[in-house]
């Protein structure tokens, strides 16, 4: 239950967070001007996965596979049938759909370390297949969007999607979407209701919630999201190859979400911005700088075990959502 | 009697883990707007009987009425939809939540059940917080609606374990165990809430405490090595021998009465 002035605070601080992200574009540098706009599609990944981590308290090892269906799903249409990029986009969302659908009905039977390897598993089977299919994914070396193939027409308008202020744009919408879609699921008695299997499912159960068909849900939300990061990162940056569906980017989302703070809305976009900038900077004195990095994330695995975010609300500001 | 249909009835359920026998072939019957005591030994299979009874375990054979319908099949989270409720045994709040988060989760069920999910939003909101102040308020918790559940005495724990049973306004409430822990004037005050409560639902206590038992029971039954081994009114259960010598073992008591 959340108060009138909580949830005036809540929304203000989204909503300045928002247009904060809106007004950078004007001030930063090119190069940082990119490294946010990728930085904003991953946050998408990574809210995604916070949705089913965070707040459902389901580990999964296996999300690349929702990202790269995204991502296939989206440059696969818009490459070899030539579709335009909306459809793409939709494509991909979809297929994120189906995969959640199937890899829910078969994952959702386990739990604790069993899911884990179930969805890595799968993980990597997708993976796999990517590679198999080399005559249209190209495997490892990818295939690339062309400026021509990126190109959304909306009524009498064209957007390139290879321009880079439209591109920033396209993440903050895609961003600012799904952020408040989350903001919105915790806030709902539905979200208690993940937060309560998380905390106990038995006793879920025994309140009388389908705890399965609500895991399905979140696993379904999640999926898309990350699907639809997965697309937009593909039409965005133009380039689909299958190392997005390795292991690799199944533990990304993890990291960025316990370094931000799991069951935080702002939690995934403070760990991905950090984690980036933490990389960024120590890339440029060393190259020893994965190094560098594991030793803080270490520190603060010790130091704040619950994330930035989730620190904080420990410790002052318990309104944070 | 016979007119009467029982809201819950089992048709010779058993439950088998392995090779032991927790609960065999037991006939059992709760009558509306009773408050039923289940008493026995431990290890006499009274938590495995409420198991099946509330779907957390399947049964090996036999069958469970509900409301004259058969639920046998239907899983736990459908038989709470149809008004049975259960507080556990070993306390199980949602601790990271506040008591008010936690008897919403059972509130909202409940009023989904009872409104659909397509009432206006103020509608549900208000309901929503009424019937959580309401449980709160009826075992006396709610000035502290906004503490983390976790932080409460284990006695209040308890009494929010209730209030999540209330707030899902059942027709059959099964507390199991729920004065364990409780000190002597939390007891008096638990036994006051049970009496009311049971002016609108009916009541399955499974209890230890024998003063307890005696004071709300309409009517007792006595679980033994899984099987029924006497059911009958307060005093009748007293003046039992058999259920006497279950309790008390082959010797018997000094004085043979059960009131421990």
């Amino acid at each position: 239950m959340i108060g009138r002035t909580e949830s005036t605070r809540v929304v203000g601080l989204h909503g300045a967070i928002l247009t904060a992200l809106f007004l950078l574009q004007f001030i930063l540098p090119a190069y940082h001007h990119g490294m946010l706009t990728r930085i904003m599609v991953l946050a998408t990944y990574a809210i995604g996965y916070n949705i089913l981590f965070g707040y459902t308290g389901l580990l999964s090892l296996g999300h690349a596979m929702f990202f790269a269906a995204g991502l296939y799903g989206a440059g696969l249409t818009v490459y070899h049938l030539a579709w335009p990029v909306l459809l793409g986009f939709v494509s991909g969302v979809l297929s994120g759909f189906i995969l959640a659908v199937m890899i829910g009905f078969l994952a959702l039977r386990t739990v604790g370390v069993a899911f884990m390897i179930v969805t890595m598993m799968f993980a990597q089977a997708f993976y796999l297949l990517t590679l198999y299919y080399a005559d249209y994914t190209r495997g490892d070396e990818g295939f690339v969007l062309t400026q021509n193939m990126r190109r959304l027409a909306l009524g009498e308008w064209t957007f390139n999607l290879a321009d880079p202020i439209i591109r920033y744009n396209a993440a903050l919408l895609l961003l600012s979407i799904c952020l408040i879609a989350c903001l919105l699921l915790v806030h709902s008695s539905r979200g208690r209701v993940l937060v309560a299997i998380r905390e106990n499912e038995e006793r879920a159960t025994m309140l009388g919630y389908n705890t399965f068909a609500n895991k399905l849900m979140a696993m379904l939300m999640s999926g898309m999201m990350c699907a639809a990061a997965g697309a937009a990162y593909g039409l965005l940056f133009g380039y689909v190859g299958s190392t997005f569906a390795s292991i690799h980017y199944s533990i990304s989302p993890l990291l960025w979400v316990l370094l931000g703070g799991a069951a935080t809305t702002l939690g995934p976009l403070l760990g991905t911005l950090c984690m980036f900038y933490l990389v960024d900077i120590s890339s440029g004195y060393t190259s020893a700088y994965l190094l560098f990095v594991g030793l803080i994330l270490v520190l603060l695995i010790v130091c704040f075990p619950k994330g930035i975010l989730g620190t904080i609300r420990e410790r002052r500001l318990t309104w944070l959502p | 009697m016979a007119a009467v249909t029982p809201l819950l009835s089992t048709h010779g359920v058993s439950r088998y883990f392995g090779g032991l026998v927790a609960v065999d072939h037991v006939n059992f019957e709760v009558l509306p707007r009773e408050i039923r005591a289940l008493i026995g030994p431990n290890g006499a299979g009274k938590t495995t009987l409420v198991n099946l009874i509330c779907g957390r375990l399947a049964p090996s054979s036999g069958t469970v009425y509900f409301e004259g319908e058969e639920i046998t099949h239907h899983p736990a989270h459908i038989r709470v939809g149809k008004g049975i409720a259960y507080t556990f045994q070993i306390t199980s709040i949602f601790g990271n939540l506040s008591c008010a988060d936690n008897v919403a989760l059972a509130a909202q069920r409940a009023l989904t059940r009872a409104t659909g999910r397509h009432k206006p939003r103020n509608y549900r909101r208000t309901t929503l917080s009424a019937s959580i102040t309401e449980a709160l308020d009826r075992v006396g918790l709610a000035d502290r609606a906004q503490l983390q559940a976790a932080s409460l005495s284990y006695g209040h724990q308890r009494l929010l374990e209730v209030a999540m049973g209330l707030a899902l306004q059942p027709k059959l409430l099964i507390l199991d165990e729920p004065t364990q822990g409780l000190s002597d004037g939390e007891i008096e005050h638990f036994c006051n809430l049970v009496k009311t409560v049971a002016t609108e639902a009916t009541i399955l206590l499974i209890e230890h405490n024998m003063p307890v038992v005696m004071a709300l029971a309409n009517r007792i039954t006595v679980l033994h090595h899984g099987a029924i081994l006497a059911e009958g009114t307060p005093e009748e259960i007293r003046a039992n021998t058999a259920v006497q010598k279950a309790y008390l073992g082959a010797n018997g008591g000094e004085e043979g009465r059960v009131d421990y």
